[in-house]
This record gives structure tokens, sequence and C-alpha cells, in this order.
């Protein structure tokens, strides 16, 4: 089991187990939070997966945000130093734990 | 009508069921909507990804799984009653009845129609002949899909963004790709020149035969299978197949027999309301009465009206005024567009187009109307800003790539 926990705007922290291959995004989305809204269906196009990776486990890594990544997240009033777009991160093993935020809507 | 053949009753009824009718349900949940939903979806499919269609899905590098807009036990848990497969021919706003061609009637108390458009179809000779495929549907897709290791030389008829979407995705797989295209430029009708140009080039260097300024005369075949197509000019292009983009007819038909004001799709106000009570009407075939007078084909506006009228519905009257985004993926060039340019009198070319990287904006009477922005994500998302604010700019301080778009200054219309 490798799981995905996550925290939507009012604040709740929802766990699942996620499925191992598929972004965080499809994961979040599969899982049915309908606050990511996910547009542009993971092409690095919009900006409308935005998380906040809260929790990492220890000895995982996620994988160096794209230059294209980074500038699109720029644009978001939301955005933290955590901020992630969520269609970047292919979910495995290492990563079950992570604890994720859903950012604002811009 | 007749209500003793009525088959269920709905709270709402919802027609469609791509991105905007999908959106619409869930949106409908998230606003608080506690009565019953129907989503009535003429394609059997769960809803997906329709963008991907002329993509990935058409490249083979992403399964159909992965394009579903939800899964499928989340219309369950969300109690939205999925009506799959079903065409809906005709609404009594009267009797607040919907009828499917299947004789199935269902009333609802609102409707938000969401049933975007249909591919529009050639219309010459030769243009009921086997080998001419679409890409609206996962269904027109697969059909393509199917046939494509038999297809050598292959005819793409539109140089809008479905015709070379494709175009891209079969040069990767070693077809041979001729494009044809009416008008003196690719994109014509969305883009400026300076982005049909460059699109042009890049399709060119890679190997498709573009051809412009050619109208298709007719298609001939041989044994019903489409062989050539035959252009005014006089010349005949062979082809194993042809590829059809031209263009989307909305479907609007039985809402404008049921009294629905519009034309080219039905005319809605700013909270997606149309001139029937309790009717509303999104996405690829509502045009907002108080916007730029067109209809916006695109995720982002289905997805936005959506939003706007399950608001509405829930009593929260909020106007549409979410900014216009869109994008396309050729090759590897990632076009990301903000903004409309409908109507603008200037183009400035920010950067060189050669590099690959470098963006298109427009202005109207010294404002800026939208963006194009090729492989330079910061453009685009820095330009919203300059659209929101309708930015009276300097043109030259918006061409000089050293410095960025949000450091020159602007005032704001």
């Amino acid at each position: 089991m490798a799981t995905i926990s996550v925290r939507t705007r009012d604040g709740g922290l929802h766990s699942f187990d996620g499925r191992i291959g598929a972004s965080l995004m499809e994961n979040i989305r599969n899982a049915g939070f309908d606050e990511l809204l996910a547009m542009c269906g993971g092409c690095l196009s919009c900006a409308t997966c935005h998380v906040y990776v809260e929790q990492l486990p220890t000895s995982a890594s996620l994988p160096v945000p794209s230059i294209d990544e980074t500038e699109l997240l720029e644009g978001s009033d939301y955005r933290q130093e955590r901020s992630r777009l969520s269609c970047q991160i292919p979910f495995d093993e290492t990563l079950s734990g992570i604890v994720i935020g859903i950012a604002p809507e811009d | 009508m007749r209500p003793d053949n009525l088959t269920r009753s709905f709270d709402c009824v919802i027609v469609g069921g791509g991105h905007g009718g999908s959106q619409t349900a869930a949106a409908l949940r998230q606003s608080g909507f506690s009565g019953s939903i129907a989503l009535i979806g003429a394609e059997p499919d769960l809803p997906y990804d329709r963008p991907s269609l002329s993509k990935d899905y058409l490249a083979g590098t992403k399964t159909f799984e992965r394009m579903h807009l939800r899964p499928q036990d989340f219309w369950g848990t969300r109690e939205v009653e999925l009506l799959l497969g079903r065409h809906v021919s005709a609404v009594d706003p009267t009797a607040r009845i919907v009828v499917t061609d299947g004789g199935e009637y269902f009333s609802y108390g609102q409707m938000v129609w969401a049933a975007g458009g249909d591919p529009r179809k050639l219309s010459c000779s030769g243009s009921d002949l086997a080998g001419i495929f679409y890409i609206r549907s996962k269904a027109d897709c697969d059909a393509l899909i199917d046939v494509l290791p038999n297809a050598r030389r292959i005819v793409i008829i539109g140089g809008g963004y479905v015709g070379l979407e494709a175009a891209a995705v079969f040069r990767k797989i070693g077809k041979e790709v001729t494009l044809v295209e009416a008008l003196d430029r690719v994109l014509a009708r969305v883009a400026g020149e300076p982005i049909s140009r460059f699109y042009e080039n890049e399709h060119r260097a890679r190997g498709v035969d573009l051809r412009l300024n050619s109208n298709v005369a007719s298609l001939e075949g041989v044994n019903g299978r489409v062989s050539r197509v035959v252009l005014e000019a006089g010349e005949a292009i062979a082809a194993d197949i042809v590829v059809v983009g031209i263009g989307i007819i909305p479907s609007v038909g039985p809402l404008i027999a049921a009294g629905a004001k519009g034309a080219n799709g039905v005319d809605v106000d700013e909270f997606c309301r149309t001139s029937v009570p309790d009717i509303y009407c999104i996405g690829d075939c509502a045009r907002l009465e108080n916007g730029p007078g067109i209809r916006i084909e695109s995720v982002q506006n289905a997805t936005d009206q959506a939003t706007t009228a399950a608001k509405a519905i829930c009593g929260e009257f909020k106007a549409y005024d979410a900014t216009p985004w869109f994008w396309s993926n050729q090759y590897d060039l990632k076009m990301q567009t903000v903004g409309l340019n409908y109507g603008f009198d200037s183009v400035v070319t920010r950067g060189d187009p050669a590099s690959r990287r470098f963006s298109v904006i427009y202005l109207k009477n010294g404002a800026v109307l939208a963006l194009d922005c090729i492989n330079s994500p910061r453009d685009y998302v820095q330009g919203r800003k300059l659209v929101d604010s309708a930015a009276r700019i300097d043109p030259a301080a918006l061409a000089d790539t050293s410095r960025q778009l949000n450091e020159i200054d602007f005032v704001t219309s």
C-alpha cells in the first residue's frame, strides 16, 4: 500500500491508497477531490493542479521542477516554496505517506 | 408530449457529457445543490478529456482511462445519474421535458445545455466515401487509429488546431502528410499572421506538404474508398485516408426549436441563462450576449461557464468574467494563449520566432487584448495581468525581451 494524504481547502485531511505510475494529479482527481480542476489534463499548459507538498517521506525526493513548471507557478498568487504542479510528479512507492495540500484557486 | 410516457424526473438535467456538462454536475454539488441530477451524454463513455484526442490519444501515448475527467465512482458518490449513449432530440419548455431519440422523457426543474458541437462535415462530391475521418469524439478517433497502420498517405483538410495537431502526430509516426487550407494562412481565424507563418514553417520543415489558398473540389474513390483529393485548381492529391478538421456546428437545434434566442449558438446572459426560463447554456455552443459576440470553443470556457451556471442555479449570481485561455501542443511546441484577440488592430512580436521561443501580443487602440506564447510560459503567466488590466503599454517595451513583461510600466484602460 502506498498512501497519499490530501488536505482540502477546508483544512480536512484525507488519506487514500495511491496508484503507482499515475501522476499525483491523476491520483488526487481519481480519488474524487473536485477542488483540483486540472483543466489541461496534465500536459503542463495551465496551473490548475497546483498543490503544496506539506510532508515528504524521509529519503524520498521529488523530480526537480522544469523551467515550464516553475514559470507557470510564478503566475499563481498563492505560490509558496513548496508549490508544485501535481501533474508533474509521478507517484511511486517511495512517496508513500506524502501529504499534499490543494492550493487555493487563482 | 405525453406525460404518461415520463421516464424519470430530475431537479436538474444536464445535457452533454463533455467538460462543461461534467463540471456543471461537480460544481452543483460543490455549491450545495441537494436535488437530483442527471447527466445525459451522447457518447457511451464516461466524460473524458477531449483535447487529448488530437494529441496524446491519437499518438498512442495516453490511454483512454487516463483521460477520464472523473473516475466512475465519483459520479455515484456525488449522486449524479449518468445517462450515457443518449441524444436529446427535443425540449418542451412548457412541460419542462427533454426527449431522447430513444423515446425517453425526462422532466427537469432546471436544465443546463452543454451539448457542444458536431464536426462540420465536408459537403463536396465524394464526401460520403469510406476513409474520411473526423476527430471530435473517442469513437471518431478510434476509427481513425484502426486504419492508421494501413495508411501511408494522409490528406488533412483544414489548417486549424485540430488539423495541425493531427499533422504533427502523423509526421511523428512517419506518414506522408498533405494539409489543405482554403485561406491564405493556417490558423487564420484564431491567430495573428506571425503565429500562422511560424507554424507553417515548422510543419513544412518537418515534411508536411502544406497547400494554402487551396479549395477542395471533390473527393474521388476506388471501390467506395477515398483515393484522391481533387483541388479546385485541378490538381489531384493521392490519399489513403482523409482527415477533416473544418470546425464544428454547435449542437443547439432542440434548444432553438424550443424557442431559445440564438442562431450559431444559443445566446446567454452573464449568468449563462438562455431566453427560456430555467434553461442555461454553456461551453462551445453558448454565445455570451455581452461578450465579444462569438462562441468560445475551449475547455477553460466550458469549465468556467459550468461553474457560473451551477452557482446561479444555487442562488449565487456571479457574472461570468473569466479570462479566456487555451493551449495547443504540436511537435515540441507548446502554445499558450491568454485573452481573446478578437478585434485587434496591431500586433507586437516579442522575441525571435527563429528561436522557437517567442510571443505575439495583440493590441486594440493601444491596449493589450491577448497573447499567443510559444514555448514561453513566463510571458503567458505575466501577460495574463496585462490582459486583465487591458494594459496600455509601449509597444517597443513589449518587444524588448531584455525585460520581463511584469517589469514594464503600463496604464490601465
